[in-house]
């Protein structure tokens, strides 16, 4: 089962350096946002309560709103991660695998 | 002889749960119904282990399915591996007892999943096979990671396993009243069959049917406390901040300061922030360890090696991380839903700590204690906590069994070379080892508070696993020392800070409290006994009273046993008086240090041939999946 090809010359190459390069900005990217906006939420419970207890629609506050912004928000970077990984991470990888699996 | 196996564990099940069953929250007239609901979700499952058991013939099979679930399967059994009793009855009780501070509370368990979508599960997917030390043996020594790997595995599952083991015991014995050991004995025996003979095929589809039974139950509670309110978010909340059982838990919370706040202040108080979770610090302590742990759980890691792609993997996260944060927004509605229809009160008197909330408040939506579908419907419930238990239990003792069998026994003591028929007797060996072992811990912990245990499981994950998983698979000069070194400093400091932390009992607090309790109840007693000598008292005020003058008496005999108890301790097992942190998460110390460790412990181990020649092999599979190991094909 092994198949031993040249990890050397797939690393050096073009389309892996531009994979590995758009994967770092894209992943640091997203973790950094969304590690971020949850650190929000304890810290503006903390110490910005007046903000979080201001009512904006009947009962319903800043805070609870904030609240649920951070289950919208994770859904929204998953999606946003999933789209960019199946059009771009995915093709250049078949691409990757292709041309390895060719010059072996 | 697999199919008699079952029907005697079957059997052995049935029979002494019947005939131990006491006082619990099921009336007893409506406990055979109970016992039927049980009966009808236990015999689903094991028809489904039936099934699979057949299917089970190589390692592969045993750990992984044969890598052949698909993403959307998968993303259910993770939901299922990973919605504990916990998540479940614990934050709906939360939110039920402290309103925001619970809900906000669950957000972390979700946000978790961008770390596992966005750094973990497709190099993971990639380059393990079977277990987290797959990906650790890689580049590094196989041995030496995988014994450190190993440990941290079965340390962490271990915790988390004695968690749940203690909570289903428990649970079990408030909801129905079975025996707290024949209810963990009944745990796991259970999931004893479900590992034993089908392995992760049967795992998986426990999971998956009880992630599904877990969501159908909360949207058709959901449904009936929303409904009335025509679906209005605003009207819902303006009726739970306008309840009087409401603004009486808010007033019991904040105690003196309530006296001069109106009863609609003390109502919206229950929105805000502040009353449950006090200590900012402690709360992002806790925080980091659910966002960096959650990808480290070992249990967790271990689905992706089920799927047969780095797509797929994706695309289980995307779909566990729908199911579990919607189920999460629905918590919100369980426990206010709760807050308002049976009342933190009542709640708190069956289990201080809300895990009843859920239970109760679909005892009353189907219409009440004495009614037939009130009792229906907690039957409903309570069957899926339990099944939930169960369903957990079971992933975690297949992680922690994979690491016994495939890291220490093969990887090990056999140096890599072993059939497949033996790797999987070892695993099965090892399945009962850890089952016994949790079942023995779970009746040797009875009583103990563990609940701080799943938080010191994430700590751990957070502290050890992830830094090694995480820059193993993208620092190039990670080594094997760096891997020793954050393994074993991750896990002790996480331990070692929990262990002088004010999760310990430390006897002269404990004296303290006790002291006091005794002194206050006798005007405490007097106010509840002229309260039921009113005779204008009648119907279900006049239980609760009753019930809290019990409870009162149940609390002085605890404080005097626990004044005998500690009468000749002054510290803590540790040998502290008092707390030398004041965090309760170890987090924000311990992850730190592992990430250091792994850094610190990869420059002074100086040259490693090894992860440095396979880094780029490593580097360019986790990357693209080119030459990963993939779904055998039948």
């Amino acid at each position: 089962m092994s198949k031993n090809h040249d990890w050397e010359a797939i690393a050096e190459s073009p389309k892996f350096k531009q994979l590995v390069a758009r994967k770092r900005v894209v992943l640091s990217g997203l973790m950094l946002f969304s590690v971020c906006y949850y650190f929000l939420l304890p810290l503006g419970a903390a110490y910005y309560q007046d903000l979080f207890k201001r009512q904006i629609w009947g009962p319903v506050n800043v805070g609870l709103v904030f609240a649920l912004s951070e289950f919208v928000v994770a859904w929204t970077v998953a999606v946003i991660y999933s789209r960019i990984a199946n059009k771009e991470f995915d093709v250049l990888a078949a691409k990757i695998v292709a041309d390895a699996e060719a010059s072996k | 002889m697999n199919k008699s196996l079952l029907i005697g564990g079957l059997l052995a099940l049935g029979v002494p749960t019947l005939a131990w069953a006491a006082e619990g929250a099921v009336a007893p007239e409506y406990r055979l119904m109970t016992f039927m609901v049980f009966g009808a979700i236990i015999m689903l499952t094991m028809y489904v282990t039936y099934m699979a058991s057949k299917k089970v013939h190589s390692a592969s099979d045993f750990y992984t399915a044969g890598g052949g679930i698909s993403g959307l399967q998968n993303g259910w059994a993770i939901a299922g591996d990973y919605l504990s009793a916990a998540s479940f009855l614990g934050i709906a009780g939360l939110i039920s007892l402290y309103g925001y501070d619970g809900f906000m509370y669950s957000v972390g368990w979700l946000v978790a999943y961008i770390t596992v979508l966005l750094v973990i599960a497709e190099p993971c997917r990639n380059i393990g096979k079977y277990t987290l030390a797959d990906i650790l043996a890689y580049r590094n020594d196989p041995k030496k990671t995988r014994v450190v790997g190993a440990i941290s595995v079965i340390t962490v599952s271990t915790f988390y396993l004695t968690a749940q083991m203690v909570g289903g015991g428990v649970l079990v014995k408030t909801l129905i009243g079975i025996d707290y050991e024949i209810s963990v004995m009944a745990v796991g025996v259970l999931m004893l069959a479900y590992v034993l003979f089908g392995g992760m095929v049967a795992t998986t589809y426990v999971q998956i049917i009880k992630a599904i039974l877990l969501v159908i139950a909360s949207i058709i509670l959901v449904m009936l406390v929303w409904a009335p309110y025509g679906f209005s978010l605003p009207e819902f909340l303006t009726a739970v901040v306008g309840d009087a059982k409401v603004q009486g838990q808010v007033a019991k919370l904040l105690g003196d300061s309530a006296e001069t706040m109106s009863p609609a202040e003390l109502g919206q108080r229950f929105l805000e922030p502040g009353l449950y979770l006090k200590d900012p610090l402690d709360q992002i302590s806790l925080g980091m360890a659910l966002v960096f742990g959650t990808a480290g759980l070992p249990h967790i890691l271990m689905r992706f090696f089920t799927v047969p792609n780095a797509q797929e993997a994706r695309k289980s996260v995307i779909w566990a991380m729908a199911i579990i944060g919607g189920f999460y927004v629905l918590t919100l509605f369980l426990g206010m839903g709760a807050a308002i229809h049976v009342g933190a009160a009542d709640i708190a008197l069956i289990d201080k700590g809300g895990n009843m909330a859920a239970p109760l408040l679909a005892q009353y939506l189907g219409g009440g204690a004495d009614s037939m579908m009130g009792n229906f419907m907690l039957a409903f419930v309570a069957a899926v906590a339990f099944a939930t238990i169960v369903a957990v239990v079971a992933g975690l003792v297949l992680a922690a069994a994979s690491a016994m069998a495939h890291d220490i026994y093969v990887g090990v003591i056999r140096g890599e070379h072993a059939t497949s028929a033996e790797q999987v007797k070892a695993a099965r060996i090892s399945t009962v080892i850890v089952g016994a072992m949790a079942i023995a811990i779970g009746i040797a912990a009875k009583g103990q508070n563990v609940a701080h245990l799943v938080a010191l499981a994430f700590a751990v994950a957070a502290s050890a696993n992830l830094p090694c998983v995480l820059l193993t698979l993208y620092w190039k000069r990670c080594n094997t020392g760096g891997i020793m070194a954050g393994m074993i400093i991750g896990t002790v400091s996480a331990i070692a800070l929990v262990m002088v932390s004010p999760n310990m009992t430390y006897p002269l607090k404990v004296k303290a409290d006790a002291t006091k309790l005794i002194a206050e109840a006798p005007a405490k007693r007097a106010g509840f006994e002229a309260k039921l000598t009113d005779a204008a008292l009648i119907g279900s005020a006049r239980v609760t009273t009753t019930k809290a003058l019990a409870k009162l008496e149940k609390d002085v005999t605890k404080a005097e046993e626990d004044l005998i108890k500690y009468a000749n301790k002054t510290t803590s097992m540790m040998g502290l008086e008092e707390p030398l942190i004041k965090l309760k998460n170890p987090g924000i110390i311990s992850i730190p240090l592992g990430f250091l460790a792994v850094i610190f412990g990869s420059l002074l181990w100086g040259r490693d041939r090894r992860s440095e020649e396979k880094w780029t092999e490593l580097y360019v599979r986790q990357n693209t999946g080119l030459g990963a190991s993939n779904a055998h094909a039948h």
